[in-house]
Order: structure tokens, then C-alpha cells, then sequence
């Protein structure tokens, strides 16, 4: 039986260390609702939704009383949008009218986000990937809760350069359409390389053809406690510090299996996979960068962040392997700049850059994540970014992403407020010398090579 | 018959009757109480209780409230949580 010890200790993350199960995410397959017709598909798409998940709110609701653990999001994916309106759009606003349905569908079922407005183009893009990706800028401004992302790169078929350089336009209209709110409508997209069938975290959650009819992801989170047990084996060695971060994972973890089985059980929707990922939010104390800092750093961005950070990721993935039946979706350490309150002291020190971030995105999920650019940055500027950080991903085998704001009518110096579990971002200089005549280029970046791994 | 475990934790300033009023609380609502641990440090008392809630005449949501509002009472923080959750996370 357990003990006075365990129970406090349990309360204690609750209460003081911020730990929270930071999304139940429901993946609907939508194969089902495909027609020719426009309006039957609208219809289909919102009974599909609103039947499957019309208990999530209530059992997600039980389940934080039952076991007196907060439940941060509720959030629906969905099977990639280009296929399921391909045979119905004939142009990019037929798209956006499904865009509509989804918002609504979300609504009438208390989710927060609901992901898979999305396209996968790794290699090539058909007509409706097209049309889905140009509806995208009038798809975010119409909606509240339409999330979108972009496959545009696999290690298996190289990257579509057409497809990113049409994204750097795309998120710059994205921008420009929500110039008033400070562009905070590109938090809602995301462009992927290797992107997982199964990820239950936004922007980027869709729900792959590879899925069952309908599945329960979990993320879990929970920097606050790994920052919280660290602090009490300051200058012990790398032993005693990897084994304190793999138990604490553990313990995490566990927390969000039984969620995600409850949550299975409750709902007769089968589990999927927990997410094994360290997802900071702007609230003090819940910082990824302030656990690289008890490493041993002044700021996260010093020299050995790469290094500390790709043992922290590993060891939460070696303590919360053991703590869960399904481990999936993008399961990593997260480093966005404004959800993170210690990497927005990084940036506002001076200590971290973005090269430096790129750095650190080859050794843990997912990507250059939430950072404000200033707006005036070309589209072929912002595509190269993508491009590096596709090519990342391809070469070392991950999934690795871009979510970039390009704050229009704001420059470095300036900050940006998203609000909520979003925070607040300075915005961060982009190197200024062209790649224009290279982004330019017709065509795709060919797969890499299997072997020679150097 | 099979049980329903329950965690009561009471938190706080110790004072006199503490555990006989919860006590009393969970008589009434015909819960079972299988294990008491108890401790004070500092001057604050800490409590955890193992209950079975299988024949409480009070839903689980009904028994959480009304400890809840007799801790503020007394002047301590009371929860109720099912067990799973601390047999999850500290025990394989």
C-alpha cells in the first residue's frame, strides 16, 4: 500500500511543481466522410466529430476530479483535410468552408484546438495539397481553433522545395492577415519533416492514414518537477543527475498512462500512445530551460546547452519508456521561445541565438518553436530557415519543425504578447544575407544517402 | 466484495478533533477506513487515510465536496483522490 510519503510527494507535484497531464487529444478518422459534394462532406466532417468525441469535456472533467490531476487541453485530430475535401474543392475557399465545420465541430464539444488542417507534400503536392495550403492564410484568420501543418520533408523522400517555398509565402500572408493581433495567427501553423502520425500536441497534431478508425493520445508534461528533483542533487555526478531525471520521468509518466487508459476506457475509444514530452508554459518554475540551467548552465544557449540538453531528452525518454505500454507521437524535450519563461531570459540576455537553437533541435523534438522574426523578413529568408530545418530532420532520421512568427510592423527590440499558455516573445534577429537564388530553384532536395553515416 | 480505495489527505495547523471529525464525517457516510497514517512537522499536521468507499452511501463526487468544505471548516486542506494514482506512480 502506498504511504504518507508517496501521497505528499504525488500532491506536492500537483500543488507546487505545476505537474499536469497537458492534453488529451482524441485522432478521428475522417476517410469515411469522403464525397463529391461540398456540402455533404461539411456535413459528414461535423456528425463524424461531434459523435465520436461529444464526451471528452465531461470525462476529461471526471478523470481531474477523480484523481485530483489538472488536464490542460482538450483536443481533437483529424485525418489530414487535402484528402478528405480532395474530391469535393474545387477551389482553395471550398477548403476553407471545411475549416469552418471543424471550428464549429470543436466547439459544440469543448475542445481548446483541433489539428489536421493539414497537407502531406514530403514529396510531391497534388491539386488539392495545393489548394489546401493556399486556403491556409484565410482558413487561421476565420477560424479560432483550426490548427494546420505541412509535411514537407521525410528522410525516406528528401524535400519538397517547392512546397517550402511556397510555405515562406504562406506564413507571410498568415502574418499580414493578423497583422492587428501582432500575426499571432502563425501560432497555428507548423511545417514538419518526418512528421508522426500521432502526435497529440498543436499545431501539428493530425490523425495519419496509418490510424484506426479513432485513438487516444495523452502528452504529458512536467518540467516543473524535473527542475524540482534536480535541485536536490546539485554538483553530484552525471550518474546520480541522469538517474534522478529518468525516475522523475517515470513518475510523470505514469501519471499520464493512467490518464490516457481512464480516459480510453471511459470514452470506448482505443489508447493510442502517450507522448513522452518535457512541454514548458510560460508559469514560473515550468521551464525546460530552467532545468538545462540546474544542469549546470547560466542560460540556456551557453556553451554545452546542445550536450545538456540531448542528455535531458534522452533520460526522460529512458525513464518514461518503462512507465508506458505505447510511447509515440513526437516524444521530446520541447524548447519554444515564448511558452518558456527561462528561454526568454536566454533571448533577453543575450545568451541564446537562433543558430544556436537549430543546434539544439538536431537532439530533441521538435523545432525552431514559437519564435517571433521580425516582419519585414523575405519569404525566401523565412523559407531557408525551413529548408535548414527540414534537412536537419531528413539527414539524422527525426521529426524536427518550424513554427515561425513573422511579426509584421515589428523589428528586433520589439516584444509580442500571445497570451494565456502562450506567453510573450522578444523578437529574435534573422541573419541577413540572401538565400533567395537557392530557395528560388525549381523542384525537390533528392533523399539522403542510407549509409555513411558521417 | 471488491473495494474502492480512496486517498483522504488533511493538511494544516493542527488542532484539537481533527481526525474525529473526519472521522465522524466518513461514519456517517458509511465509509470504511482501512489505514490511518499520521505526523505532525513543524506544527502542521499531515494526515493520509486509505478508505473504502464501496458501500458509502454518498457518491465519490458528494463525499469530495463535503470533506472538502468540513476541512474549511476545521481550517485544513482536505482532498480525496482515487488511489490508482499514487499506486501508479510509486509502485511497478
Amino acid at each position: 500500500m502506498v504511504n504518507l510519503r508517496e501521497v505528499l510527494e504525488t500532491n506536492k507535484m500537483v500543488e507546487e511543481q505545476t505537474l499536469d497531464v497537458r492534453t488529451i487529444t482524441i485522432g478521428i478518422s475522417l476517410l469515411e466522410c469522403i464525397d463529391s459534394d461540398l456540402n455533404k462532406v461539411n456535413e459528414n466532417v461535423y456528425n463524424r466529430i461531434t459523435s465520436v468525441a461529444k464526451d471528452l469535456d465531461k470525462v476529461a472533467k471526471e478523470i481531474e476530479r477523480d484523481y485530483g490531476i489538472p488536464i490542460v487541453n482538450r483536443r481533437i485530430s483529424v485525418t489530414p483535410i487535402a484528402l478528405i475535401g480532395g474530391a469535393a474543392c474545387k477551389k482553395p475557399e471550398d477548403f476553407v468552408t471545411l475549416a469552418h465545420t471543424l471550428d464549429r465541430a470543436a466547439e459544440a464539444v469543448g475542445a481548446n484546438l483541433i489539428g489536421g488542417y493539414s497537407a502531406l507534400v514530403s514529396k510531391g503536392m497534388t491539386t488539392a495539397d495545393e489548394m489546401l495550403i493556399r486556403s491556409i492564410p484565410q482558413a487561421l484568420t476565420e477560424t479560432e481553433r483550426v490548427c494546420s501543418s505541412v509535411n514537407l520533408a521525410s528522410t525516406k523522400t528528401g524535400i519538397n522545395m517547392d512546397a517550402v517555398r511556397l510555405m515562406g509565402d504562406i506564413l507571410l500572408q498568415v502574418a499580414d492577415l493578423s497583422k492587428d493581433r501582432d500575426s499571432v495567427d502563425c501560432m497555428k501553423l507548423v511545417v514538419f519533416c518526418n512528421a508522426p502520425d500521432d502526435n497529440p500536441f498543436m499545431a501539428g497534431a493530425f490523425h495519419g492514414v496509418t490510424e484506426a478508425d479513432a485513438i487516444i493520445n495523452v502528452g504529458v508534461s512536467g518540467p516543473g518537477v524535473v527542475k524540482k528533483a534536480l535541485e536536490s542533487v546539485r554538483g553530484e555526478s552525471f550518474e546520480v543527475l541522469c538517474e534522478t531525471i529518468k525516475k522523475t520521468a517515470f513518475k510523470v509518466t505514469r501519471v499520464g498512462q493512467l490518464v490516457a487508459q481512464e480516459a480510453s476506457k471511459r470514452l470506448g475509444i482505443p489508447f493510442g500512445i502517450i507522448d513522452l514530452s518535457l512541454a514548458p508554459t510560460p508559469a514560473v518554475g515550468d521551464s525546460v530551460a530552467d532545468i538545462l540551467c540546474e544542469i549546470g548552465l547560466e542560460y540556456a544557449g551557453a556553451p554545452g546547452t546542445t550536450a545538456a540538453l540531448a542528455m535531458l531528452n534522452d533520460q526522460v525518454k529512458k525513464g518514461g519508456v518503462m512507465a508506458s505500454s505505447y510511447v509515440g507521437g513526437l516524444s521530446g524535450a520541447f524548447i519554444p521561445v515564448s511558452e518558456d519563461q527561462g528561454m526568454i531570459n536566454s533571448v533577453e540576455a543575450g545568451a541564446i541565438t537562433l543558430e544556436k537553437l537549430e543546434a539544439m533541435t538536431c537532439v530533441c523534438s521538435v523545432g525552431l518553436d514559437m519564435i517571433a522574426i521580425p516582419g519585414d523578413t523575405p519569404a525566401t529568408t523565412i523559407s531557408g530557415m525551413i529548408a535548414d530545418e527540414m534537412a536537419l530532420g531528413m539527414v539524422n532520421q527525426k521529426t524536427t519543425a518550424a513554427r515561425l512568427i513573422p511579426v509584421i510592423g515589428k523589428g528586433v527590440g520589439d516584444t509580442v504578447e500571445f497570451g494565456g499558455l502562450f506567453g510573450y516573445a522578444p523578437i529574435m534577429p534573422v541573419n541577413k544575407f540572401s538565400c533567395a537564388d537557392f530557395i528560388n530553384r525549381e523542384g525537390r532536395i533528392p533523399a539522403p544517402i542510407h549509409s555513411f553515416k558521417n | 466484495m471488491e473495494q474502492n480505495k480512496v486517498i483522504i489527505t488533511v493538511v494544516g495547523k493542527d488542532t484539537v478533533g481533527i481526525i474525529a471529525r473526519i472521522c465522524t464525517y466518513l461514519a456517517d457516510g458509511g465509509v470504511n477506513v482501512l489505514d490511518i497514517t499520521q505526523t505532525i512537522v513543524q506544527g502542521y499536521f499531515n494526515m493520509m487515510m486509505i478508505v473504502d468507499i464501496n458501500s458509502s452511501n454518498r457518491e465519490f463526487a458528494q463525499l469530495q465536496n463535503e470533506l472538502e468544505e468540513l476541512g474549511n471548516e476545521i481550517g485544513v486542506q482536505v482532498k480525496a483522490q482515487k488511489e490508482e494514482i499514487f499506486e501508479k506512480m510509486h509502485r511497478l
